[in-house]
């Protein structure tokens, strides 16, 4: 069965699109051709080239049977006559059906499969032009021309060991490659599929990712320190890579780590070296695309430029010490937050406020948010975060150490851009906590109050990804702060809040959406208290009883709502009658005496859970449409007060319960 | 070892071997060599075009008073615009990297994402920074856009930081210990512009002459777009000179924004301000083109009126 081969070749590729570009690419095969089967053998890529090989191919795409329906019997021969000539044939030849309109001719219309080949030609230009989709597209060839994310220079399109022919704008599929820019031959190269990958090694080129992660992997030891998302940059950099080591001098360890690997991780792209006691050694591992360095040069380059940046950071950190951050706020008037929203000394003033009054919710010590918050942007008008933009907030925080701060405001600066991302740590202080969430909540506010809102994927401002934050803060250092309330006054803001809370406590805690759904039904007080509400269901929900009984509580709902019971006072016990209602009415006392002595909602919901025997036997006995009236209201507030009790946990009618009917 | 000159004489050498136009820097005050209307206004239309030339680029707020070993008020780009790019265009700059000397084998050059906008000019494009043993030596960009509009051609931009690449070929650490010709460095020849423009750009630049020069200028280039589009014939009309004006602009808002005059919220204003008298030029300059490549009616009938007479 045939084999085909595809290799788009291309100029560099930016490192981070190439694995999203391969799935389309894959994604896009598999819709055009999949009558045609096949099996990918390899899906991969280096910075000039996107690389797809599928097996086990048909020969021809298997024939297509269709029916096609023709006149009816009733609208005469000449209908018929004019159908089979239609289709080349005659009326005997005719097959007939029975519909609901009585006999009708049909003819078997038999389409033949497709060649492989053929298919290729005519779908792949569309495919790779149309089908491998890049967050950026540029065209060369002239406007109107074909787009690419950079510009196609050759294809390599084998079927065995025939040319698949084709056309991608004016480019023409063939049988050549090309080796690494430098240590491979520069000339095309041509290529069977059996020696595709042999050639291109001998031209250095390692097609396989796979095999460069390793091949860097392997030689970058023991105290280099781990980063995978460096290392996954790097594979996608390379087309033969190999590591050199170099060093600077142990002088500029003075610097803060943080600034140092930012330098080298970021600006250079080194790995850093870590001494045994895990301090930063004056060392680095650079990873080039070449086949070694004999001579040292490539070396020597590199620590060149190391030098030269870390002299820049030096020389930043020395000039920025020369106006002190508590003399550079009113300097944030001229840096801009956002073109409608004024400047960062706006937002700094809004900010203070907003961290005071989380502050007095939280406890948090007043003087220390007040001063964190004035000086938490200033760093913005530094030297060394003009270079560094990444290091904003750490830079802030490092300077006001030095600069006697205090410890406690330093490290609510530090921490105050975190959490990141949902895998970073929140602010390690309280008050950095606070600060934090204060400048998220002001970005959202604002964002929002001017409608820039985020939608699908356009999210400019990062507003999702702070909105995460807050969350992720607040669940995790249990602050009594009510959230939403905070953000009541802004439209729609609350609801974007409430969706940030719905996905972090779904994807990220992992609770089923119909136990999120529930407990987020009551009016949410602080995120702590929902996430214990919700824990408490998640571990109540296994036990034989909970499920029925929150049917049940959905059935008590349902009535409620019909007889349209808003507010009820308590069930007269005199006018019950005996047997299952005073049952139920004596268990619920019973339970409602524990509850108010116990705290724990998994405590509640257990007992919650235990009223199943007395509220089935309610059900199975008493008819609550009592035609006493009396008996009747009186019956509808016993089940009220039931509800009543429970439902501050949660709406359990949100409860998606197996097998029970209401 | 080449000095500084040298290095620049064999690169345009390289250039003008491949039917590039050697030009010479352009005598305004550019914040990059793009700005130059050789790159500017050339790259609008469909007219095929090669030329290099080394632009001093001023950019005030980079100043350091001389004193930060790599950052220049003024640098120079070495500048070459391949319209249209040929498809060996990488590999013909690679070929110019080895005309100074580079041996590419023995060195480590890789491609890394690098996309240009310049949202005063209305252009950005697709490209990569090119970096040389972890040095970045080269912006690379496909033109997409100038001026706001579509470019016909898509002309390849290949801007060496010269500095750079020599302080990496002379194997020094300051820009200023280059050998800018024997017997001179670097410091000799541009120490002193580096110090006086800082104290000038930073600390002396009076904030109501430039407001003033700003609004003269603005005003001047509107009146000659306005002018344009009443003109009949427009081949002759000064198209250029009003391009002139409008960099003036943008190198003197660079100025104000280096004092710290200009504040968050006239920021953006002034940059649409730069913005709209670059979109007009670049709009100008294709229709007078257009009108160029076209017989013109009204250019046959004056000659021929004159011929009459």
């Amino acid at each position: 069965m045939p084999t085909f081969l595809l290799e788009i070749g291309t100029e560099e590729i930016p490192d981070w699109m190439i694995e999203a570009a391969l799935q389309h690419l894959k994604r896009g095969f598999e819709t055009a051709f999949g009558a045609f089967g096949g099996e990918a053998l390899m899906l991969d890529a280096t910075p000039r080239r996107l690389v797809l090989l599928i097996e086990d191919l048909l020969e021809q795409a298997p024939d297509v049977q269709t029916v096609v329906p023709g006149p009816y019997l009733s609208t005469g021969a000449k209908a018929a006559e004019g159908f089979a000539r239609k289709w080349s044939t005659s009326i005997d030849q005719l097959d007939k059906i029975t519909d609901a309109k009585g006999e009708r001719y049909i003819f078997h219309q038999l389409t033949k499969g497709q060649l492989l080949s053929d298919a290729l030609s005519e779908k792949l230009p569309a495919i790779i032009a149309e089908g491998v989709h890049f967050p950026k597209t540029m065209y060369w060839t002239g406007k109107n021309g074909v787009r690419f994310i950079r510009p196609l220079r050759w294809i390599v399109a084998l079927l065995d060991d025939r040319v698949v022919p084709f056309q991608v704008g004016e480019l023409q599929s063939g049988n050549t490659t090309r080796g690494h820019r430098i240590l491979g031959s520069q000339q095309p190269l041509e290529v069977t599929i059996e020696n595709y990958t042999e050639t291109l090694r001998k031209n250095f080129v390692m097609v396989r990712a796979e095999e460069r992660r390793q091949r860097i992997e392997q030689s970058l030891g023991p105290d280099v320190r781990k980063d995978q998302d460096l290392l996954q940059t790097l594979v996608y950099l390379t087309e033969f890579p190999s590591n050199i080591r170099g060093s600077f001098d142990p002088s500029y360890l003075e610097l803060p780590e943080e600034i140092l690997i930012t330098v080298m991780r970021h600006h250079q792209r080194y790995f850093s070296v870590v001494n045994e006691d895990g301090s930063l050694a004056p060392a680095f591992v650079a990873v080039t695309n070449t086949q070694g360095d004999p001579e040292s040069l490539i070396r020597h380059g590199n620590e060149r430029v190391l030098r030269a940046r870390f002299n820049d950071a030096r020389f930043f950190w020395k000039l920025d010490q020369q106006k002190k951050l508590s003399d550079r706020v009113q300097d944030l008037a001229k840096v801009t937050f956002q073109a409608k929203l004024g400047s960062y000394k706006d937002k700094t003033d809004r900010v203070v406020k907003l961290a005071l009054e989380l502050a007095a919710q939280t406890g948090a010590n007043q003087e220390t948010v007040r001063k964190a918050a004035t000086l938490c942007k200033c760093d913005l008008t530094t030297d060394m975060v003009k270079e560094f933009t990444e290091l904003q907030g750490v830079v802030g925080g490092l300077y006001a150490r030095v600069q006697g701060e205090g410890d406690a405001v330093a490290t609510a600066i530090y921490d105050h851009y975190k959490p990141t991302s949902m895998d970073d740590d929140i602010p390690r202080t309280l008050e950095g906590q606070v600060v934090s969430i204060a400048d998220k909540l002001d970005t959202l506010g604002e964002c929002f109050r001017i409608g820039m809102v985020p939608t699908g994927s356009k999210d400019p401002f990062a507003l999702r990804r702070a909105a995460q934050g807050i969350v992720k803060i607040l669940f995790e250092a249990r602050l009594p702060v009510e959230i939403l309330k905070l953000a009541e006054d802004v439209p729609d803001l609350p609801a974007f809040l409430r969706e940030r809370v719905e996905y972090y406590l779904r994807d990220v805690l992992g609770y089923a959406y119909d136990e999120v759904n529930a407990v987020l039904a009551v009016p949410a007080t602080t995120l702590a208290d929902v996430a214990d509400r919700v824990e408490a269901i998640h571990y109540v929900r296994p036990t034989e009883d909970f499920e029925p009984v929150a049917a049940s509580f959905k059935r008590i709902k349902n009535i409620l709502k019909q007889a349209q019971v808003e507010h009820c006072p308590e069930p007269d016990a005199k006018l019950l009658s005996p047997g299952p209602e005073e049952a139920l009415y004596r268990a619920f006392n019973g339970v409602r005496e524990a509850v108010n002595h116990n705290q724990s909602y998994r405590e509640k919901l257990a007992f919650m859970a235990s009223l199943r025997p007395q509220v089935d036997t309610f059900f199975d006995k008493i008819l609550v449409n009592d035609p006493n009236s009396v008996i009747r209201q009186n019956r509808l507030a016993l089940l009220y007060s039931l509800l009543a009790e429970f439902s501050t946990i949660a709406d359990f009618s949100e409860i998606v319960t197996q097998g029970a009917s209401v | 070892m080449d000095s500084f000159q040298d290095t620049i004489f064999k690169l345009k050498r390289y250039w003008a071997d491949r039917r590039v136009i050697i030009q010479e820097p352009y005598d305004l005050e550019v914040g990059a060599g793009t700005m130059a209307p050789e790159t500017f206004l050339r790259v609008l239309g469909p007219k095929p075009y090669r030329v290099a030339y080394v632009q001093p680029s001023r950019r005030p707020a980079d100043g350091r008073y001389g004193e930060n070993p790599n950052r220049l008020y003024k640098h120079q780009q070495l500048q070459v615009i391949l319209k249209p790019t040929p498809d060996d265009v990488l590999e013909q700059y690679l070929g110019s990297l080895e005309a100074i000397g580079i041996d590419l084998r023995k060195h480590d050059i890789k491609f890394e994402e690098d996309n240009w906008e310049a949202p005063t000019l209305g252009a950005w494009g697709i490209g990569w920074q090119v970096m040389l043993d972890g040095l970045e030596i080269t912006q690379f960009t496909y033109f997409q856009q100038c001026g706001g509009m579509d470019l016909e051609l898509v002309p390849a931009e290949i801007t060496y930081g010269l500095e750079r690449i020599v302080a990496f070929l002379q194997n020094v650490d300051s820009v200023y210990d280059i050998e800018w010709a024997p017997g001179f460095k670097y410091a000799d020849v541009r120490l002193a512009d580096e110090e006086q423009f800082s104290v000038y750009n930073f600390e002396l630049a009076d904030i109501d002459t430039l407001w003033k020069e700003f609004d003269l200028h603005e005003r001047e280039c509107q009146r000659l777009l306005e002018l344009f589009r009443a003109a009949k014939p427009k081949d002759r009309f000064p198209v250029l000179p009003a391009y002139d004006r409008a960099l003036k602009c943008s190198h003197i808002f660079n100025l104000l924004d280096a004092r710290g005059a200009i504040s968050v919220t006239e920021r953006v204003g002034i940059i649409a301000r730069v913005r709209k008298l670059a979109v007009g030029v670049a709009q100008a300059w294709v229709e007078q083109q257009q009108q160029q490549g076209e017989p013109s009616r009204d250019r046959e009938g004056a000659v021929s009126t004159e011929v009459l007479a």
